[in-house]
């Protein structure tokens, strides 16, 4: 049996080559929607903020998300973290995923997996466990466009509303989810305080671009809020935490 | 016959969708043909039964709340990339947002899906980077001073997102957010399924949204 090692070259080259397809995929339908801009008149000079403002606005979370490989790395190397946290997975779901499948052979997850078998097992348990929306989206994407554009066409004003509701539907979860602490005592407070300060900061934003009429600041608000918000959890946690 | 953008953007979709999931699979195959370590179907089974149950409920939900604000392009490229509540989905409805279009129209796709292939590329680039300079980078980003910055992203990501949001619709925002706080609040070990808890969230708003539609409220 070959001798394994959760950093092996072969492991990075199988990543190196599935980042290929992800990025060629992107690349695909960036150059596909692009040209239909181009056909339909729509104002280039809206989807160049878009790219700006996108690439801008993804730094933070992306590094965030390395966070997430580099924890991962401790037990089961570089190369499948960086494949599953590049490729469909969020770190919520693979940690539970990756501790999951080690949790069914007694595998520690504070130290690097040294066996082919417990590490081929997670593999597979992680790769099965997030391979699902892969086959939905394909089967139900078409058929719910459908049904967002009938709700649209039969009463243009409830789609919108539809719509605005399905968001912010999600966005109460996530804001709720900030006061999960808050029964810990005073540093449980500290997300809330973010949040807070995060909207504070876009509220401001808000402002300076109604009184300097500052349009290329929109581009940039929500960046803005969010170091503004990181920068201010950093002082709080120094201060209550 | 020639393909419409939508038509295209869907059989294009499905192509790449399928090519993503064979590439994903190659990596757990090539594992064990390589080391000569296939799982034993029972334990396999055991650690998929602690995973499906959850992963899958959530990735139904996923697929039906997000894919009408993702639009069919943002759709096939969001969920093979990933991390898309806490990254693609605020990327694509800030972009939106900024370019004063609303989801479900063809433009407001275009916009979607520029905005996370763009996002998607700029994340594979970072933790690539990151990856690689691992040794350089690692001490920085883990030190004790930046931790509380981290630990706080989603906070600080919604608190900004929810102010643009909130103040344009703080009718139909008002209930799903009370009653999230406060289920939170009173059940914090819920914060481990928040997922599970966003079309809970969505249905609430969007009962309460039709309740002041038809009160001609809106």
């Amino acid at each position: 049996m070959i001798k394994f090692n959760a950093n092996d070259g072969i492991l990075y080259a199988l990543v190196a080559m599935v980042l290929v397809v992800v990025v060629a995929q992107s690349l695909f339908f960036f150059i596909n929607a692009w040209k239909r801009a181009k056909e339909t008149n729509m104002d280039m000079d809206i989807l160049k903020k878009v790219v700006i403002t996108s690439t801008v606005f993804t730094i933070l979370p992306a590094i965030s998300i390395l966070l997430g490989v580099i924890s991962l790395s401790k037990f089961l190397g570089l190369p499948l973290p960086w494949l599953r946290l590049s490729v469909i997975g969020s770190l919520t779901y693979e940690l539970t995923a990756a501790t999951t499948a080690a949790a069914t052979v007694a595998a520690s997850v504070s130290k690097t997996v040294t066996d082919p078998s417990v590490y081929s097992r997670i593999a597979w348990a992680m790769t099965i466990g997030s391979i699902f929306p892969l086959i939905l989206v394909p089967l139900f994407s078409e058929k719910i466009q459908k049904g967002v554009s009938k709700i649209k066409t039969k009463d243009s004003k409830w789609g919108e509303a539809f719509i605005a509701a399905l968001f912010l539907g999600m966005i109460s979860a996530f804001l709720g989810v900030v006061f999960a602490t808050v029964s810990t005592g005073l540093s449980g407070w500290i997300p809330v305080f973010v949040l807070l300060a995060s909207a504070a900061v876009m509220a401001c934003c808000g402002l300076i671009i109604k009184a300097t009429k500052a349009k290329w600041l929109e581009n940039f608000a929500l960046p803005l809020s969010m170091i503004g918000a990181m920068a201010f959890s950093i002082f709080i946690t120094n201060l209550i935490g | 016959m020639k393909r419409d953008y939508n038509q295209s953007t869907h059989f294009w979709g499905r192509i790449w969708i399928l090519g993503a999931m064979a590439a994903m699979l190659a990596f757990p195959l090539v594992v064990s043909l390589h080391y000569g370590a296939w799982p034993q179907i029972p334990s396999l089974m055991k650690a998929l039964l602690g995973i499906i149950p959850i992963f899958w409920t959530v990735a139904v939900i996923e697929v039906f709340t997000y894919s009408p604000m993702l639009g069919p392009g943002g759709t096939y490229l969001a969920f093979v990339t990933g991390n898309i509540s806490n990254l693609k989905l605020p990327c694509a409805l800030n972009a939106m947002e900024n370019a004063k279009v609303k989801p479900g129209c063809e433009e407001a796709d275009i916009i979607s899906t520029i905005s996370i292939a763009t996002s998607s590329i700029v994340t594979t680039v970072i933790i690539s980077v990151g990856v690689l300079m691992l040794v350089q980078i690692a001490p920085i980003i883990n030190s004790p001073t930046l931790k509380p910055a981290f630990d706080n992203i989603l906070p600080a990501l919604f608190g900004g997102l929810a102010i643009a949001y909130i103040k344009s619709n703080w009718k139909i925002a008002a209930a799903p957010i009370i009653f999230m706080v406060v289920l939170f609040i009173l059940i914090p070990s819920l914060a481990r399924s928040v997922g599970i808890l966003v079309p809970v969230g969505s249905l609430i708003s969007i009962l309460f949204a039709r309740l002041l539609y038809k009160k001609g409220l809106l």
